[in-house]
């Protein structure tokens, strides 16, 4: 291994060339594999190539200046190019040997394709399909939040409350599925409802089990100092379950994806979920795919905005945690 | 510089006071931890409670804070009976139990917060920042803190209620001789300026001698008052000095015959 100085003022020359020398590699594989494939295809997944290694060609130049950009990409580029290659070998495996039934498998750049020529519906179904997420995560975060902090603080609303709990709690929200559409006048509705529900029993469980399990001592403390029981409970209980909570909203934000899926592709006639089955019905799989790779890019995104929201509401927990 | 007290330290009378608990490994039967306790405290006094592990000293000093009540007897801050835990009853551990998720700053004011006064005693909190010299800390989260700083925060967020008694259960007891020391004094300097009454329950003899007016010594099972000694020895206090190691001799060896020649040590 070479010796990397301490204070590098440019990344090394394999690191600079991993991304460009991928991307030629996965676009040269296309061009040899091609040769049937609808010319459009081609074309903008060619334009995809150029931009990407126009783009990187342009920051490796640019890390030389720029710490701040060196170090992203030091950290990125690898991961980045090992994606490209993944390209590539998508292209071998379905235009190359034909590995994957078609048309069920389509190579990447008719998914490209798809996704460029139906971007318009596909933005759609992404703002329906965030707009319902977002109205029943949020319902079943609040609700969830006050029925953790009531069980989790009070041993009689635990008494009654609990069992409830342990008995409704697991059920899969999209169990529900055929007792929501006759009961809620629209089909949006009942979405949102089962969503929150799936939400409400991890963030309920994680939120009572944080503020149940507050250290006695942080209580006894805080009753010497003068502290009523709205003190207590919202200054001492709530801050010491927050840990707690994130999980709770992790496991949500989860069940809620999956909710999401299921309710969009069996009643709610919009969103990514309605998309991938309507596609599916039609048999343009390029589609399915494309809409795939969106709500990959949706959930993630939405993830990480989470982890952050944490990071920052709990940055007393640096150092003592590893995270 | 040195912030007043507003409230006059009170006395602090305890009579006849006992408690027991569950017993553990049987629920049926419950353990005496105190019998028939009773003492006093003159207002503005510092008096050290010492006794082996496991004497009721922590029982008693809960019940003194108000976090649990006792079976029997009856317990006075002036001639206030204590009920219920409150801030005129300060109370210091020896895990200082900062809350982990609030800067020094905002520990501090936890008390002025939790009785709805901080807006008019905003500026008092920079002054115990000073008292206890943790100007510089006070955006650190408690983490970041060694142990006598955390005490020190602590100890500041006791007093800033300014409470007319201030309870102290070990609270130098994790830390090293060096650091338990230098808080010793200043436990002592804020005790002289502020005249607080102060109970201060200690495994350590030297810092019951060096620290008070008054020492108790308490008995296991059930936990009673055995000795009360006057230490009469001139403030400031010479730790190797003849006076205090015959002191120190004297308290060794009633605390060998007390106790059923339980040793000293935890």
């Amino acid at each position: 291994m070479r010796v990397v100085n301490k204070h590098p003022s440019t990344l090394p020359w394999p690191m600079q060339l991993a991304v460009p020398v991928a991307s030629l590699i996965t676009f040269g594989i296309h061009l040899l594999l091609s040769k049937q494939s609808p010319p459009l295809e081609t074309h903008s997944y060619m334009l995809l190539f150029w931009e990407i290694l126009g783009v990187s060609v342009v920051l490796a130049i640019a890390q030389g200046f720029w710490t701040a950009l060196r170090q992203w990409m030091r950290h990125m580029w690898p991961i980045f190019a090992a994606a490209i290659l993944l390209l590539g070998l998508w292209d071998v495996i379905t235009l190359g040997f034909h590995l994957l039934p078609l048309p069920y498998f389509p190579g990447p750049a008719a998914v490209l394709r798809s996704l460029i020529s139906d971007r318009a519906l596909l933005l759609d179904s992404t703002w329906h399909s965030l707009v319902l997420l977002l109205s029943g995560y949020t319902l079943g975060v609040i609700v969830g939040l006050v029925s953790g902090v009531c069980i989790g603080w009070s041993t009689s609303v635990r008494y009654w409350g609990m069992p409830l709990l342990k008995v409704v709690g697991p059920i899969p929200a999209t169990a529900w599925i055929p007792l929501a559409m006759v009961v809620s006048p629209s089909a949006i509705a009942s979405a949102a409802g089962l969503i929150a529900l799936a939400v409400w029993f991890p963030v309920t469980m994680l939120t009572a089990s944080g503020i149940s399990n507050t250290r006695a001592s942080y209580l006894d403390v805080a009753r010497t100092l003068g502290a009523g029981r709205a003190y207590l409970i919202f200054r001492v209980a709530v801050p010491a379950a927050v840990p707690n909570i994130f999980i709770g909203l992790f496991m949500g934000l989860g069940a809620s994806f999956l909710t999401l899926v299921v309710a969009e592709s069996i009643g709610v006639k919009s969103g990514l979920g309605w998309y991938v089955s309507w596609a599916q019905g039609w048999a343009e799989y390029g589609k399915v795919f494309a809409a795939l790779i969106i709500m990959a890019a949706f959930f993630s995104t939405l993830m990480t905005l989470l982890f952050k929201i944490r990071d920052r509401l709990l940055v007393w927990q640096k150092g003592i945690i590893k995270w | 510089m040195v912030a007043v007290a507003e409230t006059e330290p009170s006395s602090l009378r305890v009579q006849n006071v006992s408690k027991s608990f569950p017993a553990p490994d049987d629920p049926l039967t419950r353990r005496q931890a105190l019998s028939n306790i009773s003492l006093s405290i003159a207002p503005g006094e510092l008096v050290s409670l010492i006794g082996p592990s496991g004497c009721g000293k922590s029982t008693l000093l809960r019940l003194i804070a108000g976090l649990d009540s006792p079976d029997s007897g009856e317990l006075l801050v002036g001639s206030d009976p204590i009920n219920e835990p409150s801030a005129e009853r300060g109370l210091v551990f020896q895990d200082p139990n900062l809350f982990p998720w609030l800067p020094v700053r905002r520990n501090i004011e936890a008390g002025l917060v939790a009785r709805r006064v901080l807006r008019e005693k905003r500026n008092e909190v920079d002054e115990f920042m000073r008292l206890v010299g943790l100007e510089a800390f006070a955006n650190s989260y408690p983490h970041h803190l060694s142990g006598g700083m955390s005490q020190r925060v602590a100890l500041a967020r006791a007093l800033i209620n300014d409470p007319k008694v201030l309870l102290l259960d070990e609270p130098l007891g994790a830390l090293d001789a060096f650091t338990r020391m230098r808080l010793q004094d200043e436990v002592l300097r804020l005790w002289e300026n502020r005249r607080t009454t102060m109970l201060l329950v200690t495994h350590d003899i030297d810092e019951a001698i060096y620290m008070s007016d008054r020492i108790m010594i308490m008995t296991q099972r059930p936990g009673r008052i055995d000795r009360d000694i006057t230490n009469a020895l001139a403030r400031p206090r010479d730790r190797s000095s003849a006076e205090f190691l015959r002191l120190r001799a004297e308290i060794l060896e009633l605390l060998h015959f007390a106790g059923d020649a339980t040793s000293l040590s935890a």
